[in-house]
């Protein structure tokens, strides 16, 4: 690995994990000049993922707050410079400052990777009661809920709704989701499969009404009920909105850097300003391995693009594509949920288990002849050898006579 | 060298499996286990990028 000596200044925007792998990469790489880090919380950098799964779990202590590293391995082992509870309001790409308030800050190279914000329901400002789950502060917010015994209904089926509603199901609080599409989790993982997954929940005891909208939250000061289009009222202490988010690029305005469901990229993450590279939830980048326009909203994307980005940023003269077979997953009730690929397939086929009947199935999708995608419920040590084949470009049928090999192996493994 | 998996930290969330499938499988129970210790200078790289990219850092390279 190498660096371009002439960059001086490296600034990371956005202090969540694309940002920390960003500043990490630099250093493995060989970067000793000035790194600065900024983040709009006021926390050091943590691990979301746990915030709407362990963190909300029935027990008793406290979870551990999911810091990645303490201040002083920052600061001190690392060399950076951490600028947090303020976010970026400016990019001047012709001077090369980010304005943060009244401050500049100068770079030579720069990773934009200010994440995204959870989608409001409009008319709930100002009740108490309503969170989305996206931030540290949210997640302590619902927790306390929780633990209060609220009642709870989460607006929005998708991954995020649904841990959250897994949480509150554990704990045995009345829970109720409510979706405005008749299918949930489409965008993800298709409409067979989202229905599939979704019906999880009603196997779990938590209510789950698709396809009717949200009226109005109501309440003197904080929430007490959740008005259905339909008219029907669900009493509610707690209400979770999950209903996506959007990338934060607002303060890139004006600056000349391309904006368009997030931040565009070209394969290396550079957005076509000299200098200028983007990661993590931010950035619509053009993902070679799976030949389409992507922006991830996973764990997986950030931690990887934000060191690639880091490289490429501090070594643009050698910037190397960045593709990857996208990979997320989501813990419901005593299941875990995996997707790796891309769900815009010609066809979707079940391959072993049955959601019928079982909280355990393996689905491969197809696109042309190629395998594309591959989606399991409780198949943690299938998922894996599907996501290889992805990488390689595995053809359909192989995919299809591999997965009727497990299952032989899989019945032979019963039986003896 | 030698790769070490703390199980204390480890989910089974598989990256690590499909970074360097001939070390990490995920078995049914969603438990890692490790199909070879010593790692090889040509694997190296690979190894060291599912170290890299587990969710938990649970994954480490000793020498």
């Amino acid at each position: 690995m190498s660096v371009d000596t002439s960059i001086k200044n490296f600034v990371v925007v956005g202090a969540s994990l694309a940002g920390l792998r960003a500043v990490e990469a630099a250093r493995k790489a060989g970067f000793t000049g000035t790194i600065t880090l900024i983040g709009a919380e006021s926390h050091l950098p943590y691990d979301r993922p746990p915030l709407s799964k362990v963190f909300l779990e029935p027990g008793a202590d406290e979870p551990e707050l999911p810091f990645f590293r303490e201040e002083a391995t920052l600061r001190d082992d690392l060399g950076v410079e951490l600028l947090l509870g303020e976010p970026a309001s400016g990019l001047d790409t012709e001077r090369k400052v980010v304005k943060l308030g009244d401050r500049e800050i100068p770079y030579d190279a720069l990773v934009i990777a200010t994440g995204s914000s959870p989608r409001q329901l409009p008319g709930a400002e100002g009740l108490a009661g309503v969170y989305a789950l996206r931030t540290l502060d949210d997640a302590l917010g619902v927790r306390a809920a929780l633990d209060r015994g609220a009642r709870t209904v989460v607006i929005g089926a998708g991954f995020i709704g649904s841990e959250v509603a897994s949480g509150a199901n554990k704990r045995g609080v009345e829970v109720t989701i409510v979706e405005a599409l008749p299918t949930p989790l489409v965008r993800a993982t298709g409409e067979a499969m989202g229905q599939a997954i979704a019906s999880l929940h009603e196997r779990n005891g938590t209510i789950l009404r698709c396809g009717v909208g949200v009226r109005r939250l109501e309440g003197e000061g904080k929430v007490e009920r959740v008005v259905l289009d339909d008219g029907s009222i669900i009493d509610a202490d707690l209400v979770v909105v999950g209903i996506g988010i959007v990338p934060n690029t607002a303060w890139l305005e004006g600056s000349g850097v391309a904006c368009d469901n997030g931040v565009v990229c070209d394969e290396t993450l550079w957005t076509g300003v000299p200098g200028v590279y983007a990661a993590g939830d931010v950035a619509n980048w053009s993902n070679p391995t799976l030949g389409e326009r992507q922006r991830m909203e996973n764990w997986t994307a950030a931690a990887e693009q934000g060191a690639a980005a880091a490289r490429n940023a501090l070594d643009p003269a050698n910037a190397k594509p960045y593709g990857t077979v996208p990979y997320f997953w989501s813990d419901w009730y005593d299941v875990r949920i995996q997707f790796v690929g891309s769900p815009q397939a010609d066809e979707v086929v079940l391959v072993d288990g049955d959601p019928a009947d079982a909280g355990r199935w393996v689905a491969l999708y197809r696109r042309g002849d190629r395998l594309i995608g591959a989606l399991t419920v409780n198949g943690q040590t299938e998922i894996m050898k599907y996501r290889v084949q992805i990488m390689k470009g595995g053809s359909w049928e192989d995919a299809l006579a591999f997965a009727q090999s497990r299952r032989v192996a899989a019945a032979v493994t019963r039986a003896s | 060298m030698k790769v070490c998996v703390d199980y204390g930290k480890c989910t089974g969330l598989g990256i690590c499996e499909s970074l360097a499938p001939d070390y990490f499988e995920v078995n049914d129970a969603g438990d890692l286990v490790l199909l070879k210790e010593d790692v090889s200078p040509e694997d190296l790289q690979a190894v060291q990028e599912a170290v890299d990219g587990c969710p938990t850092e649970a994954l480490s390279i000793e020498d």
